[in-house]
């Protein structure tokens, strides 16, 4: 069953002019930060623990838990993750581009829940539409009295800028975005520290936290933070956006209830993705971006749930599902998510700079005919050498999550499609079709 | 290059202005990229020397940063940059077809440019934009869903200036720039704060 709660994040996106801030504080703008500026940061803070907001970037931290770990410092930095690159994933570049005041607005009022001074909105650098209509949010902002000295007459004061990434998947992991600001080559740090919360930006004390994080703040303080718990399930509270790609015949963006609905309403409901195309059968799905190992038809009643997923063997990771019908090539799926990995290496860690092309080079010639039974048993091999035992969530040789994210799709492929792989290794080839292009419509 | 003058002095000042917007100057470097690209379409080595110094690193540090980021180049490249996504998305919407298709239209292999300097082909990693597959950027605006006759199109709009409104030359990335510096009260941490922060990432495996 569907729930149709009012959208939090997306509430705007109906309205061509959802960018502007004639919109925007038509809509209720800047009034959520009005409001937190009459309350304690310590009483905004608040109302997000029991919002219990998790983190919408991929990991699932929860927002307020993450804030708390701040150090005790003269000063802290906040730093707005908008680096979106996790493929199948568009809904930050979507809340950028359409409502970019909503993340300056909840931007302003993390910072002043958290004490910071200065906060930074990283936007991915190929997002160049979304970096003008950010940085042109911005400047109204000032012009408003939302940002600079003495905020809307409260005597707080903060300054946000906002940083063009270059291009680099590896920049959206905390630790490698920090170092990029820095100007510097986005190559992830040594854990421990763990936290940017402990030594973050120029070594400072930080907060990261993801766009569509930023996003829903506005409302949690608008409408107290019992009121966003009071939807979802267990730790999955509020809303989220869904990135929905693939074999569908309606992709697109949809924000929905968390756990409430399923992955077979998401997929196949005509208000939402309306079915596998030309009527075909589903083969397999990802439903949490490409580093996330497949799920199977038997997984579609499981519903949009961060503990069911993670417990069912996968994640919710960034909120984006692709849908294969029974025209895609497991091996061919598996090569390009490989292929992805191995191009965004930073190069720091042998298991992924070494193993990511080793995995590609064998799946592709595999794809090609080119390949050997016994490769099939080679790549689990060097898989397990990146990842070992090849659990979920996978075991770390690696400075960051990248490399153990390798061996999701082609383990997942192998495990399932095994007679696939056979087939492409005995008949010399591929035994599908080229991908048929999609039209204009 | 013998025509490369490095920043000139308009975006010298603009590049003054960007760097004042952090506590240390070295984070202005891939911004300062993003306006030297903007001017010239790809980072000269005079305005590599310039960033250096407004950075206040070595040539080769800018150079060996900028090497890590696929949107900064520093060969020329064509007016028009043309980055076809291909991963798995756009791949099961088609996209290698859509890739080889545009190979034989323009005549280039990936990564070539056509001769007239007006294209430049490049394969590109998820660009966000999954939901229009097969997604195409163009000098990092989107196009999309592309197929075979859609390139076409595309690419004669490009070549007969139909898109200038909304596709600058190459290397123009935020045309909206930014009104105010800071305001917050720090100037003072700001003049005593050394170049190079502490302690931030120096135990990586760099």
């Amino acid at each position: 069953m569907i729930t149709h709660p009012d959208p939090i994040v997306t509430s705007r996106l109906g309205h061509d002019d959802s960018h502007t801030l004639e919109r925007y504080l038509a809509t209720g703008g800047y009034e959520g930060l009005r409001k937190a500026l009459g309350m304690t940061p310590e009483a905004v803070h608040e109302e997000v623990n029991q919002a219990s907001l998790l983190g919408r970037g991929g990991a699932g931290f929860p927002a307020g838990r993450k804030w708390s770990m701040l150090r005790e410092a003269p000063t802290t930095y906040l730093v707005v993750n908008g680096d979106e690159s996790e493929p199948a994933t568009f809904k930050d570049h979507l809340l950028i581009e359409r409502d970019p005041h909503q993340i300056v607005e909840g931007t302003i009022i993390c910072a002043y829940a958290i004490g910071a001074r200065q906060a930074f909105i990283f936007c991915r650098g190929e997002f160049a539409l979304g970096l003008e209509r950010l940085t042109q949010a911005v400047n109204e902002a000032y012009e408003h009295g939302a940002l600079g000295t003495d905020i809307f007459g409260s005597g707080f004061e903060l300054d946000l800028v906002v940083h063009p990434g270059a291009g680099a998947y590896i920049c959206g992991e905390e630790t490698a975005l920090l170092e990029s600001l820095e100007g510097k080559r986005g190559f992830p740090r040594i854990k421990p520290p763990y936290f940017p919360a402990a030594v973050g930006l120029y070594g400072e004390p930080t907060v990261v936290n993801n766009v569509e994080t930023m996003s829903n703040l506005p409302w949690i303080v608008l409408n107290g933070g019992a009121a966003f718990a009071a939807l979802g399930e267990g730790t999955s509270t509020g809303t989220r956006l869904f990135a929905l790609s693939g074999h569908v015949k309606r992709p697109g963006w949809y924000e929905l209830e968390m756990s409430k609905t399923t992955f077979r309403d998401l997929i196949y409901d005509p208000s939402l993705g309306g079915g596998i195309r030309h009527g075909r059968e589903l083969k397999a799905f990802i439903p949490g971006g490409v580093s996330a190992p497949w799920f199977f038809p038997e997984h579609l009643d499981m519903g949009l749930d961060q503990d069911a997923v993670g417990k069912a063997g996968s994640m919710l990771g960034s909120g984006s599902i692709v849908v294969m019908d029974e025209s895609a090539c497991a091996v061919r799926a598996a090569y390009r998510i490989t292929r992805f990995f191995w191009r965004e290496s930073c190069g720091q860690c042998t298991p992924c700079r070494e193993g990511s092309g080793w995995v590609e080079k064998v799946l592709r010639r595999i794809e090609d005919g080119y390949g050997r039974e016994e490769d099939l048993d080679l790549l689990l091999d060097a898989c397990d050498n990146i990842a070992p035992g090849l659990g979920w969530p996978p075991k770390q040789t690696t400075i960051c999550v990248l490399g153990p994210s390798i061996p999701s799709s082609i383990v997942s492929a192998i495990h399932r499609f095994r007679d696939e792989f056979l087939v492409h290794v005995k008949d010399g080839g591929c035994p599908f079709e080229p991908d048929e292009v999609r039209r204009a419509e | 290059m013998a025509d490369a003058k490095g920043l000139s002095p308009e975006n010298l000042a603009k590049a003054e202005a960007v760097v004042a917007l952090y506590p240390h100057r070295r984070s202005g470097l891939i911004p300062l990229c993003h306006i030297a690209q903007a001017q010239d379409g790809y980072l000269t080595p005079a305005a590599i020397e310039d960033i250096a110094r407004l950075c206040g690193v070595s040539a080769a540090e800018v150079r060996g940063t900028a090497s890590f980021y696929d949107m900064l180049h520093t060969e020329p490249v064509g007016r028009y940059v043309v980055a076809v996504c291909t991963n798995i998305a756009c791949m099961l919407a088609g996209a290698y077809s859509v890739l080889s298709h545009a190979e034989d239209r323009l005549g280039v292999r990936l990564g070539q440019t056509t001769e007239d300097g007006l294209f430049t082909l490049e394969e590109a990693e998820c660009l966000a934009g999954c939901d229009q597959a097969v997604c195409v950027q163009v000098n990092h605006r989107f196009f999309g869903p592309v197929d075979e006759e859609g390139f076409d199109r595309l690419v004669a709009e490009l070549a007969a200036g139909e898109f200038d409104e909304v596709v600058p030359p190459h290397g123009v990335l935020c045309r909206v720039e930014r009104s105010v510096g800071l305001k917050a009260h720090r100037d003072d941490e700001r003049a005593t704060a050394p170049a190079a922060p502490a302690g931030s990432g120096d135990g990586g495996a760099a």
